[in-house]
């Protein structure tokens, strides 16, 4: 067989393809992108997903809504307080249950306390991405302290299932909100060794400015929410614009930035971690006396009709949608999840630049798989 | 041809005190000589010497390896924050020994449809040519295995032949990664081998030799970067990135970077394959290392100032072994430090690098060292 010279065929014919996944170091689990490269240049990526899918939202059609408070910490199980805590406010809605303030405050506490938890480990990895090992070790020597405080109120580390509907599992530990303050202290003080190590490196920037930029138009086009959308200038958070719990008491600046490239959805994250710090500080020398859990029925049933909530997770907007047909289990659930639409945003932003940029494109999205294939 | 009886008639004896050798090993290289030839006729004594020096090498070889992979896991500790190696021995010392028993024992993996003849031939290549390179540069006063008149030339000739292992371990492994990963190393090596040569180039206009020798007995009242004003220290800085980059470690591991290429051309490699070519990355290390330590710090020469004689004395008492120890250490301490600290450069920032900035800065910075020797203003 006589051998052709590649070069001389058009393009799409030089194109090779290279799976990225399902085992790949950059792509933090199960995801398996088919990327076709020319040389070194990405041309086109498919994502395809489904390797960790789990059934979920199939799952929940046969359990109670008590019980499915454990199946959405295994979605986005970084965040996963916030998961917890979107179904929990979508059922006391549905029942019109009155919550009381500390269950609020102590919930927002909570999220907040899992958003920079969510951001270190994504820091951690951003930096790994990009090369810079030691940014894995320091973004998981500060996450430990955080997870100390969930073990120690809810028992759980990662995966704390603190919430319940009408309320919290259990009330909070005496220690806690002296540990809060302690953190959100000593937090204060390591956040500007982040930017020492990363922030201002040189190099850093030359990998991360102006690559994979995304306008606010195609952010709100694929749905793009959380941080990443708000790097694109979408303004997005469900904070500011559904407050839920104690969001509406408490004095934060939605952060808005304009570029839309890795380095502001890198430095949108930075700043969401100080706000996220303000938050914790307004409201946890305030947490009001009361109970921990409003007395629920012992099985929960939702009149007939659909409840939709959503909530800000660490990645974006979470949308729980449910139908009830009145019983005890749901008739239909379907989650609303930040990272499908993220990851949908993915070939429109990384054609066309190189493939360690598509790995720090890929990391500054900040996708958990799970949330994904649910 | 076996030599008379009578030449044998008494084995010479060492000409200094024995623990004077640490100062000076040439008589101790001399004595060994002359014994040889005593014992044997010249052609044997030839063969004899270079077995010795082959496997005092090897030993040599092994030991940086072993000691360098561990001292790398420290430091590396050190900077994240962990302990690192701590249980096989004391301070887990025994570790690299473990681990280096660990890939004898592993399997050599068969790939499918990959070249089998240069897929088993590329870490050899690799590891000879680092192994070349470790002959020609000198350790103390007279350990030194070739004197070549044209040292610096042959080091960098003979590491860069490294590259071509690492081109077929890529090209052979039928691995898109694999080759990926060997395409950036050719680009890579092949850009900044300019910059190891042109750094090296403005320190030899200054010693006026080639030789590695020379250049080290010319930093007898003054190591060069003290000497060579601001172009020394500029090229020593240039030769410290350009050579990082050149024995592919971080942040230029382009060729291996685990979050993109999973671990580049050495992806399909497994057991002792393996090892080879991760000794091979850290026994560059050591080799530019010693290169830096020689050409730019003294090599094995103490620290001198001018005509202090009193202070040039008391430094002398310092074996010169310890110093060119020392030295290289520090370089490797400097490279693995920024290793440790700097996120990758993507590869073509990496190519701009080279020949936008440091290759025009390098030629510039030839110039000044020519302009400086010429006016004589180097001291």
């Amino acid at each position: 067989m006589e051998e052709k010279d590649i070069t001389s065929l058009p393009d799409e014919q030089q194109e090779y393809f290279i799976n990225m996944g399902p085992q790949h170091p950059s792509t933090h689990g199960v995801l398996r992108l088919l990327v076709s490269l020319k040389g070194e240049m990405v041309k086109n990526i498919e994502p395809h997903v489904g390797y960790i899918h789990s059934g979920i939202e199939k799952m929940c059609e046969s359990i109670t809504y008590p019980q499915i408070i454990h199946l959405t910490d295994r979605m986005d199980y970084i965040s996963a307080h916030i998961n917890n805590e979107a179904v929990c406010l979508n059922v006391e809605k549905a029942l019109e249950v009155e919550i009381p303030d500390r269950i609020k405050v102590i919930r927002t506490i909570m999220s907040e306390l899992t958003r920079i938890q969510s951001h270190q480990l994504w820091w951690a990895c951003f930096g790994m991405d990009l090369g810079g090992l030691t940014c894995f070790f320091y973004g998981l020597r500060d996450r430990e302290k955080i997870l100390d405080i969930f073990e120690e109120t809810c028992g759980g580390r990662m995966i704390v299932s603190y919430n319940c509907p009408g309320g919290l599992m259990y009330d909070i530990h005496p220690n806690f909100q002296k540990r809060v303050k302690d953190f959100i202290k000593y937090f204060r003080k390591i956040l500007p060794e982040y930017d020492q190590l990363l922030t201002g490196n040189v190099i850093f920037h030359e990998r991360s400015k102006g690559i994979g930029r995304l306008t606010k138009e195609d952010a709100i086009s694929f749905g793009v929410t959380g941080p990443t959308g708000r790097a694109s200038g979408f303004s997005c958070d469900v904070r500011k614009h559904e407050p839920y719990s104690a969001y509406d008491r408490v004095q934060f600046k939605e952060i808005l930035l304009t570029e839309g490239d890795t380095f502001s959805r890198y430095v949108a994250r930075i700043e969401e971690m100080w706000e996220s710090m303000n938050i914790i500080e307004q409201l946890i020398d305030n947490i009001p006396e009361g109970p921990f859990a409003v007395k629920m029925k012992p099985i929960i049933k939702l009149p007939e009709g659909e409840y939709y909530q959503r909530v800000e997770t660490a990645r974006g907007e979470l949308g729980v949608f449910v139908i009830s047909d009145g019983n005890k289990n749901p008739y239909r659930v379907k989650f609303r999840s930040p990272n499908f639409s993220n990851l949908s945003v993915l070939n429109h932003i990384a054609k066309g630049f190189k493939i360690a940029d598509l790995v720090a494109i890929g990391g500054s999205l900040d996708l958990i798989i799970p949330d994904i294939d649910r | 041809m076996l030599p008379d009886t009578a030449t044998i008639t008494s084995s010479p004896s060492l000409s200094v005190p024995w623990w004077k050798v640490v100062y000076d090993f040439s008589a101790l290289t001399e004595w060994i000589d002359k014994s040889l030839h005593n014992a044997m006729s010249p052609f044997w004594t030839t063969i004899t010497e270079l077995l010795i020096i082959g496997v005092l090498i090897l030993l040599f070889y092994a030991l940086v390896g072993l000691f360098l992979v561990y001292a790398e896991r420290k430091v590396c500790a050190f900077m994240q924050n962990r302990l690192g190696p701590n249980r096989v021995g004391p301070f887990g010392i025994f570790q690299t020994i473990a681990d280096l028993f660990k890939l004898l024992f592993k399997e050599l993996i068969p790939i499918k449809n990959a070249d089998g003849f240069l897929f088993n031939l590329a870490p050899f290549i690799v590891i000879i040519a680092s192994f070349m390179a470790i002959a020609a540069i000198p350790f103390a006063r007279g350990l030194h295995a070739i004197d070549l008149n044209i040292g610096v030339l042959y080091v960098i000739a003979v590491s860069a032949m490294g590259v071509i292992g690492v081109l077929l371990a890529g090209w052979s492994s039928n691995n898109k990664y694999s080759l990926i990963g060997a395409m950036r190393s050719g680009a890579q090596i092949v850009s900044y081998e300019l910059s190891v040569g042109l750094a090296l180039i403005t320190i030899v206009v200054l010693a006026g030799s080639m030789q590695l020798s020379v250049i080290v007995e010319a930093q007898r009242d003054g190591w060069f970067i003290f000497k060579g004003h601001i172009p020394a220290f500029i090229a020593f800085i240039i030769f410290l990135v350009s050579s990082t980059a050149e024995t592919n470690r971080g942040p230029f591991d382009l060729a291996e970077a685990e979050s993109e290429l999973t671990a580049g051309y050495h992806t399909e490699y497994s057991g002792i394959k393996f090892a080879f070519f991760f000794l091979a990355e850290y026994i560059n290390m050591f080799i530019v290392a010693s290169i830096a330590a020689t050409v730019f710090l003294g090599g094995w020469m103490p620290f001198h100032v001018g005509h202090w004689e009193g202070f040039n004395h008391i430094m002398d008492f310092i074996p010169p072994f310890i110093w060119y120890i020392g030295k290289t250490f520090f370089v490797i301490f400097i490279m693995m430090w920024f290793k440790w600290t700097f996120p990758r450069l993507r590869i073509d920032q990496l190519l701009t690098l080279e020949w936008k900035y440091l290759l025009p800065i390098n030629l510039v910075n030839v110039l000044i060292m020519a302009f400086i020797v010429l006016m004589g203003w180097h001291f």
